[in-house]
């Protein structure tokens, strides 16, 4: 139909680029207004008990601190749990910041300090004091393992014999792995603006990855009406999962609002970042058995998370053991220990990023067991369908990621011997792994409208967290209406526009762009209904006849503007709104991601540092909407892969209940000379049933088996197996 | 003023007159001591690009120029910059033309989410007029202060690397 507007896998620029590299692009926080009252949260200091007094005197004798906030007179707020339950809840009670005197765990916020200005609201903060009864608290998900319950996830059921088939394997591997509680860290602190309007509804700029998600948790905790809270989020200063559930400064930052009616910003600090959801800490054991020539014949992959004492998290880490490789005798476990913490949160490929450090691991220690190259064995084990599912995939390119990444690493250079390569003093160490996270869609809308002049206006209430969501959705809309990309805009972070999923789980390109592309398409046939009833040549003119491109429709010779069009239809702008579902014919199949990651280290032999010198990373997803963005996003997962295997972890001392290393200087992410070399290839991958655009989304599958490619590098560069994460020096030495 | 304030603290609610150039504007501004430069230009001046990533000089959101040098406006008190001459993103660009650095950001995608990338391009600017870096590895080094949680270091080193030349060549007027 659109012959010749293909700006659909095109490098395009990030069409908010230049607001972005000018500083006029705002986020959250940023908003100004005559009059905006600041608040500044006090956070709690012990991991259990209750309150006994908040002594706020010496603060509100501070001239121009408005008001403290705490649990003793706050407005009135749902009691409840549902209300609180927002659309990506754990199960159980969530938590109510302000709600009453309970102290749940460390960093608790325990009240609001509102002043006319920032520097004032946060010296009153200080001068407040707090009483408390302390309880005795439990953080260390280590000691209290053995209490583990079986988490709320509808896992695979066991499949064949794994007990049986396990101990009578040729070669086996039995290997415990452990990672640490990670936090998401975006660079913009979460903070939310609420703009008092003067009917009394409130505008938020809030940072999420879901304004309706947002706007229907105010609107249900605090009892309001839907028109009294649009929630805004025209940019995001990333998030990573961090903004998919609200967080707890949009509630106080609305109490404060509602309770003096006026406009107040909530901002959190760099140490309250690390007070709310997390990527927690896992305990894992992955049993693998083989027979002699390398094929698997039982998988056990168990795994222990912690949770709060108030919900249980759950999340995917072990089920990818199950579907990674064909096994016919598989058994998965999943466990919770609730400890006095917050719960935690979904964070860049959740449970994946996980549990592909367990298996990949595993495999790597198999492949050495078996002396089998471990491309050679993943080779020899290579899932046709999901066994978990036992669907085919709707495309799965993994062996070209394997053959693609391989050559463009120089793996066939690789001498399996560990140790065997150095520079001088620096041991080389060459790994790999695998991924795979799965191609989701959700229901989403879009509203297409084009005006007089032939501008085409497509929106949708996403949110654009940083991975080019303006961009891509602007290329689709381009390409599905006919019209040149610098007359389309795209428009998203607001509440009030159609309905978006939350912008997770790497579904939006398949959920929101299916939206945009479908709204587009019904534009079309709007205008070729308009074009059959205006223009002679256009009389019974059927869609598969004409074509869209350049703002025009054709037909043969003939062709009309779209601008024209919209101005004849009557109705301008001409407008349609359409929903888009998940296609009947994708329940047959199972649908994934999946990468192939190869990694060279270089280890210095006498101080035990590590360099992660060059990382290959071949992912197969589908259609590439946009070549550039894409691409960026692979690098991300990347960068996040390399801190997972080696620098991120957040400290708690047991002792106090608390995280110690609550800053960017001692939560160490990876900075610019961290990082070496980064190539991505994008394997074709074509794919008729995942949706009608063939593209799966590139969000979470460039973390997902990063941290175990490291470690394999590292190990082939030391002969060292490490399986505490992250991978210090010390563990080297 | 409340008489059970302490000498100490009513201190602080005294306003400091100031003077400096921003962005090429003659500015006089009246300034509490304990303002910084950050929260002076983000919430009195309203020029947001500057960003607050930590607060702390540990991430490098916030970098500006002071007389050409990079600095963390987070830790730069407001008072302190009497007769400075600042440049912050919000300044970078002519009227009809963006910086280079700007520019080379945007061909190599050197940010995602946008919110380190001031600091990042005003780094990298401080970075050119250093006249320091000469390799990738060097650029990579000096750039390490400013942390990108999207991780868009490769690109941002690319983008760097193409647009040194092209700032030095510009004589440092940054």
């Amino acid at each position: 139909m659109n012959a010749s507007s293909k700006s659909i896998g095109q490098p395009l620029d990030r069409v908010d680029g230049l607001l972005k590299i000018t500083g006029q692009a705002r986020y959250a926080g940023e908003y100004p207004e005559d009059g905006l009252l600041h608040g500044s949260v006090v956070s709690g200091s012990i991991a259990r008990g209750r309150v006994r007094r908040i002594d706020a005197s010496r603060a509100l004798t501070l001239p121009g601190v408005v008001t403290v906030i705490d649990h003793t007179n706050r407005p009135r707020i749902a009691s409840d749990d549902e209300p609180y339950q927002d659309a990506d809840a754990a199960e159980g009670s969530p938590f109510r910041p302000l709600y009453n005197d309970q102290v749940l765990y460390s960093g608790q916020p325990l009240a609001l300090v509102i002043a006319e200005n920032l520097e004032l609201a946060r010296y009153a903060g200080s001068l407040i004091e707090i009483e408390y009864e302390a309880q005795d608290h439990q953080t260390d998900l280590a000691i209290l393992q053995n209490e583990a319950h079986p988490a709320p996830a509808e896992l695979p059921k066991p499949r064949g014999n794994f007990q049986g088939e396990y101990a009578s394997s040729a070669l086996s591997v039995d290997v415990s792995y452990s990672t640490p509680i990670e936090h998401h860290n975006p660079m913009e602190p979460h903070a939310s603006t609420v703009l008092y309007q003067p009917d009394g509804s409130l505008h938020i700029h809030d940072k999420t990855q879901g304004t309706q998600n947002c706007q229907a948790y105010v609107q249900k905790v605090f009892g309001l009406e839907k028109d009294q809270v649009r929630v805004f989020a025209a940019y995001v200063g990333g998030a990573f999962g961090s903004g998919l559930r609200p967080q707890y400064q949009l509630p106080l930052a609305v109490m404060a609002a509602l309770a003096l009616k006026r406009s107040v910003r909530v901002s959190l600090t760099r140490q309250q970042m690390f007070t709310f959801g997390y990527r927690p800490r896992t305990l894992q054991r992955v049993q693998l058995g083989a027979a002699a020539n390398g094929r698997l014949l039982a998988v056990a992959h168990t795994a222990i998370g912690q949770t709060s004492r108030f919900e249980d998290f759950t999340e995917h880490v072990v089920e990818w053991s199950g579907m990674l490789y064909h096994c016919d005798n598989v058994e998965l476990t999943y466990k919770l220990v609730p400890l006095d913490v917050y719960t935690p949160l979904d964070m860049r490929a959740p449970g994946a990023a996980l549990g592909l450090i367990g298996l990949e691991c595993a495999m790597d220690e198999l492949a050495c067991a078996l002396a089998i190259d471990p491309i050679q064995l993943r080779l020899l084990n290579y899932a046709e369908r999901n066994e978990n599912e036992g669907k085919p995939y709707s495309s799965k390119e993994l062996r070209e990621c394997y053959a693609q990444g391989a050559r463009r690493f120089g793996w066939d250079k690789r001498n399996p011997e560990p140790r065997s390569m150095r520079e001088g003093r620096q041991l080389v160490g060459w790994g790999m792994a695998g991924g795979v996270w799965e191609a989701m869609q959700q229901k989403a809308s879009a509203r297409a409208s084009l005006d007089a002049n032939g501008q085409l206006t497509v929106s949708s209430a996403t949110t654009d967290i940083g991975t080019g969501t303006y961009t891509v959705m602007t290329q689709i809309a381009a390409q599905a209406s006919g019209i040149s990309l610098e007359n389309v805009t795209f428009i998203l972070g607001d509440s009030s526009l159609p309905t978006a999923p939350l912008q997770g789980g790497s579904f939006t390109v398949s959920s929101v762009g299916t939206a945009v592309q479908q709204a587009c398409e019904a534009l079309n046939e709007k205008l070729l209904a308009v074009a059959r009833q205006t223009c002679p040549a256009f009389a019974g003119a059927t869609l598969e006849q004409v074509t869209f491109a350049d703002g025009q429709l054709r037909l043969g010779e003939a062709c009309v503007s779209l601008a024209e069009l919209a101005q004849k239809s009557g109705e301008t702008p001409l407008q349609v709104q359409v929903t888009a579902e998940p296609e009947e014919k994708r329940q047959a199949y199972a649908t994934a991601t999946h990468s192939a990651v190869f990694v060279e280290v270089l280890v210095d032999e006498d101080l035990g540092t590590v360099k992660v010198n060059r990382v290959v990373s071949a992912i197969a997803a589908g259609r590439v909407i946009n070549p550039k963005t894409a691409r960026s996003q692979i690098l991300g997962g990347v960068v996040w892969g390399v801190g997972m295997a080696l620098h991120e972890e957040t400290l708690t001392d047991h002792a106090l209940g608390r995280h110690m290393n609550h800053s960017l200087a001692e939560y160490h992410v990876p900075v610019n000379a961290d990082i070496g070399d980064i190539d991505v290839v994008f394997v074709d991958e074509h794919d008729e049933i995942v949706n009608a655009l063939g593209s799966k989304g590139v969000g979470e599958i460039g973390i997902v088996g990063v941290a175990a490619a490291v470690a394999n590098a590292i190990y082939h560069a030391t002969g060292k197996r490490v399986r505490d994460f992250p991978i210090t020096l010390d563990k080297l030495l | 003023m409340s008489a059970t304030l302490s000498e100490t603290t009513q201190a602080s609610f005294v306003r400091h007159p100031i003077r400096l150039t921003l962005n090429g504007q003659a500015r006089e501004l009246q300034v509490l001591p304990w303002t910084t430069l950050l929260d002076l230009l983000r919430e009195q001046l309203d020029l947001v690009g500057s960003k607050k990533g930590c607060d702390h000089g540990q991430c490098g959101a916030c970098t500006v120029l002071r007389d050409g040098k990079r600095i963390n406006a987070c830790l730069t008190l407001a008072v302190m910059c009497d007769g400075a001459e600042l440049t912050t993103i919000e300044g970078l660009a002519s009227a009809d033309q963006l910086h280079p650095m700007q520019q080379a950001f945007i061909k190599h995608d050197a940010f995602q989410c946008g919110y380190c990338t001031p600091g990042q391009i005003c780094s990298a600017v401080g970075l050119a007029n250093e006249g320091r870096a000469q390799t990738k590895g060097q650029i990579s080094e000096l750039m390490s202060g400013n942390l990108c949680r999207c991780g868009a270091y490769n690109n941002i080193r690319d983008a760097i690397e193409e647009a040194l030349p092209l700032c030095q060549q510009q004589g440092g007027d940054q």
